[in-house]
């Protein structure tokens, strides 16, 4: 069984938002950049089957050179091989896409696995549009996977509860907070993955079709108030200004 | 036209299709253009109310090949139909299946898509779109180079307007079987009490809550407000227990209810780009230099296991959360 991961790096989740003088871009200055905390689930999973079946996994991002950070992180813990396409992989989901899709088409993966959405664009549509290019099943949001021959079961979230969607291989499954507990690199896997080489392919031309034209911080929210007193007064003090002025009942 | 995939249950229109195809009529009006609604299922019986939201046209795929949801197979179908009728923009609600179909639809049809959007226009006959990015800490402006233009519209966000359109139904061929991936099963969960994203209100726990069992409170304050429960990700990584579906900010939902009550939740930025779109922010915490109450609309500064009872005896006394 061959294995894809595709693997995004974003901003940490505790970054400080701050847009770039052009207006429409995030200011790099003081970002820290990590592997999508989604993605790990997906890399995880692909380590997971590799260990329990015996699996070839492909680690691959799409980025500068900053990116192969996240590919030497894959490789530490225990990706088989990293490939870096050169491109623009913080923009348009559709272009890194076909990027992508370029890239695997001829290679026989059995599985594509990704995070459910980066935490940048959080468009959540990398992995459904690369499921569609490439042809494929797809099931996104996934807590728990199975795989037979040929074919996969995947249950994933929806509102209030989850579905068990059944398909074929190959297929891209995208993954959820749940699928697995992330594991950590080991220095000996940190040591074997320096030695390893990150094949560099510059990206297939791919035109963005939706593209950000402006980015702006959230408006202020209005200064509130404190309500005093004791618990009781409190909690009465709170209801009624909800009823009152905020007329939420 | 502008065509909006609309999802049905028992009979109805979901309320998140609902408030697309109210932005959808708005749209269409702001572009003289007509406005579409499609359903697929093995019944759409209850598609007849889109024409309640402005739909001109309400075209139905029935069949027994679209009885359980299909990926590859709803893709087609709309993306077929969009084809079909010449529509220049696709619209769903960002729900589970929304955000599931729009995506692989706009990939299949090379079309350039944005998700969860909280703001859509019209320019120059092509639609642009506001959405949060970095889950909420920013909202980008998205436009759009492709011909046709898909986009998710957030739950809640969008109010539902009633207009009568002419609501003139179609039918549309349902696909023939051997589908990539189908639903096979649907695991409800318990309760079966709204989801996070869609609740009006939500009541929230963190790690001020100090155990799972003491969410009891909060499931008692949710009930008698008619909301739902939400944690924190320090709540939901402590080991109480509770599932990752409750959870609220960046590495989980981001949700934009009319009131979210945060019990116990410091306001941490990962905590606060999920939430910080809601409409009315309450903060109850014992440190009164917690960030969350720099977005508070209102603030107390208290014991949550003293005031959150009281909430919930008052909120019953005063019959809130009965209609």
């Amino acid at each position: 069984m061959k294995i894809l991961v595709a693997l995004k790096q974003v901003p940490d989740t505790e970054t400080k938002i701050k847009v770039a003088a052009d207006g429409r871009s995030l200011d790099p200055a003081d970002v820290k950049w990590i592997t999508g905390p989604y993605d790990e689930y997906a890399l995880e999973e692909a380590i997971r089957i590799k260990e329990a079946k015996g699996a070839e996994v492909v680690a691959l991002s799409v980025g500068g050179d900053t990116a192969k950070e996240v590919l030497r992180n894959a490789l530490a813990l225990g990706a088989d091989s990293a490939v870096l396409l050169k491109g623009d992989g913080q923009g348009d989901a559709l272009a890194v896409a076909q990027m992508i899709a370029t890239y695997a088409k001829d290679k026989g993966f059995d599985l594509i696995l990704c995070g459910n959405k980066g935490i940048g664009g959080d468009n959540a549509a990398m992995g459904p549009m690369l499921a569609e290019l490439l042809g494929v099943a797809q099931a996104n949001v996934v807590v728990k996977l199975e795989l037979g021959e040929g074919t996969f079961r995947a249950e994933r979230e929806i509102e209030g509860g989850s579905e068990m969607v059944e398909g074929s291989l190959p297929a891209v499954i995208t993954a959820q907070k749940g699928l697995n507990e992330p594991r950590y690199a080991s220095l000996k896997g940190i040591m074997a993955a320096k030695k390893k080489t990150i094949e560099e392919l510059e990206a297939a031309a791919a035109p963005a079709v939706a593209v950000v034209s402006a980015l702006a911080l959230p408006p202020e929210r209005p200064a509130g108030r404190r309500l005093e007193g004791e618990p009781a007064a409190q909690a009465q003090a709170l209801l009624q200004a909800l009823k009152d002025e905020a007329k939420v009942f | 036209m502008i065509l909006v995939f609309c999802e049905l249950k028992d009979g109805q229109i979901r309320k998140p299709s609902a408030e697309a195809l109210s932005e959808g009529r708005r749209l269409a009006d702001a572009s003289g253009k007509k406005l579409g609604a499609l359903f697929a299922g093995a019944s759409c019986a209850g598609s007849a109310e889109a024409a309640k939201y402005g739909a001109d046209v309400i075209l139905t795929a029935e069949g027994a090949s679209l009885a359980s949801y299909s990926s590859d197979a709803f893709a087609q179908l709309v993306a077929d139909a969009v084809k079909a009728k010449g529509a220049t923009v696709l619209l769903a609600a960002a729900t589970a299946m929304g955000k599931d179909v729009a995506p692989r639809a706009a990939a299949r049809m090379g079309a350039g898509y944005a998700s969860d959007v909280t703001g859509l226009a019209m320019v120059d006959g092509k639609l642009q779109a506001v959405r949060p990015v970095y889950a909420g800490k920013a909202f980008a402006t998205t436009t759009f180079t492709s011909a046709v233009q898909v986009a998710t519209t957030r739950p809640n966000v969008f109010a539902l307007a009633e207009k009568a359109g002419a609501g003139a139904a179609e039918a549309l061929a349902a696909p023939a079987g051997s589908f990539k991936s189908i639903v096979k099963e649907i695991l409800a969960k318990a309760g079966g009490k709204v989801d996070l994203t869609e609740a009006n209100v939500i009541v929230s726990g963190g790690r001020g809550m100090k155990d799972g069992a003491n969410f009891k409170i909060l499931e008692d304050l949710a009930d008698a407000l008619g909301g739902v429960v939400g944690a924190s990700r320090a709540a939901v990584d402590a080991g109480w227990g509770l599932p990752h579906s409750m959870q609220v900010g960046q590495t989980g939902k981001v949700v934009s209810p009319t009131l979210y009550i945060a019990c116990g939740i410091s306001g941490a930025i990962q905590h606060i780009a999920g939430m910080s779109g809601s409409k009315f922010i309450v903060a109850i915490n014992k440190d009164p230099e917690a960030p969350i109450f720099k977005l508070a609309s209102y603030g107390i500064v208290g014991d949550l296991f003293e005031v959150v009872p009281e909430l919930t005896k008052a909120a019953q006394a005063m019959g809130i959360g009965k209609g």
